[in-house]
């Protein structure tokens, strides 16, 4: 099989989402983590497998526990490349709030001139 | 202030698909208006600063919409729009494509999958899009290639563009 390498992959499941949500704060424990979903331990140790193929987090290790913690140099990549993208949506829905805005004034002038 | 509305985008990786979800403070036959009137659609759908200048638009099933993007510097880029499924003010679905001034589809540039579905709420709309391309290359190709020229430049004069749009929101309040 082909190894993950891609941050894409790493944040196409919700899982992986909100573990990354999670470590952005802190880094944390695999336990510590599992503690906050319903899946069971493996379900959140593949995940954290993906996530570190991917280079999203890296482990760390602290006395007898082992960290996982995120790369925030990775994640801005994803940010960089998605914003473009967004900010394109964002200026059209500007623009499209705009319209709407400026046909709603008009049916309320033809109501008003109805009266 | 109005509340914030709900604006969503998210990209699946794994069904190459970009998913964007965004409310709009008007009522459901306007909104649909706005996304399928030509007239309506040339006043928006172009990101600042380019303007979307429609050609010829044929809004059913097996029509098209012929439009080109026009740069700052004049310079026109056309796109089409294949329409392939229509329920009136519920959804539509359409292929589009790069293409020359008469809808001849360039075939070097991806196309892609789209479905648009409207919802009326109360008093606001919510539009649900869904981008699938073949893959996610693909995907990755017409954001580097589509907006690089303007964009840049679009983007400098977003900031000031939103406030303009803010103090107009409140005016009309």
């Amino acid at each position: 099989m082909e190894t993950r390498r891609d941050i894409f992959q790493a944040i196409a499941d919700p899982t992986r989402r909100a573990i990354i949500t999670l470590i952005a704060l802190q880094a944390m424990t695999p336990n510590a983590i599992a503690e906050h979903f319903d899946t069971t331990r493996q379900a959140v140790s593949k995940h954290l497998r993906i996530l570190t193929e991917c280079e999203l987090v890296t482990q760390k290790q602290q006395g007898r526990e082992i960290y996982y913690q995120l790369e925030i140099n990775k994640m801005k990549q994803i940010d960089q490349w998605l914003e473009q993208f967004r900010k394109i949506w964002e200026s059209r829905f500007t623009q499209l709030d705009h319209v709407l805005a400026t046909m709603s004034a008009g049916r309320q002038a033809i109501k008003n001139n109805k009266k | 202030m109005k509340k914030s509305l709900l604006f969503d985008f998210t990209v699946n990786k794994e069904s190459n698909t970009i998913n964007v979800n965004r409310e709009f403070a008007a009522p459901l036959d306007m909104v649909w208006d706005a996304w399928t009137k030509p007239e309506i659609l040339d006043q928006w759908w172009a990101p600042k600063p380019w303007q979307a200048k429609t050609k010829s638009m044929d809004f059913k099933v097996g029509g098209m919409w012929l439009y080109a993007m026009v740069s700052p510097a004049n310079e026109a880029h056309w796109c089409k729009a294949d329409y392939q499924k229509i329920e009136e003010q519920k959804n539509y679905s359409l292929a589009d494509a790069f293409c020359d001034e008469n809808g001849n589809v360039n075939s070097d540039f991806p196309r892609s999958q789209w479905t648009n579905i409207f919802t009326g709420n109360t008093d606001t709309t919510t539009v649900n899009i869904s981008i699938e391309y073949e893959n996610l290359a693909d995907l990755q190709q017409i954001i580097e290639l589509g907006f690089k020229e303007g964009f840049s430049m679009g983007l400098e004069n977003l900031d000031r563009y939103l406030e303009e749009q803010l103090t107009f929101a409140n005016k009309t309040k």
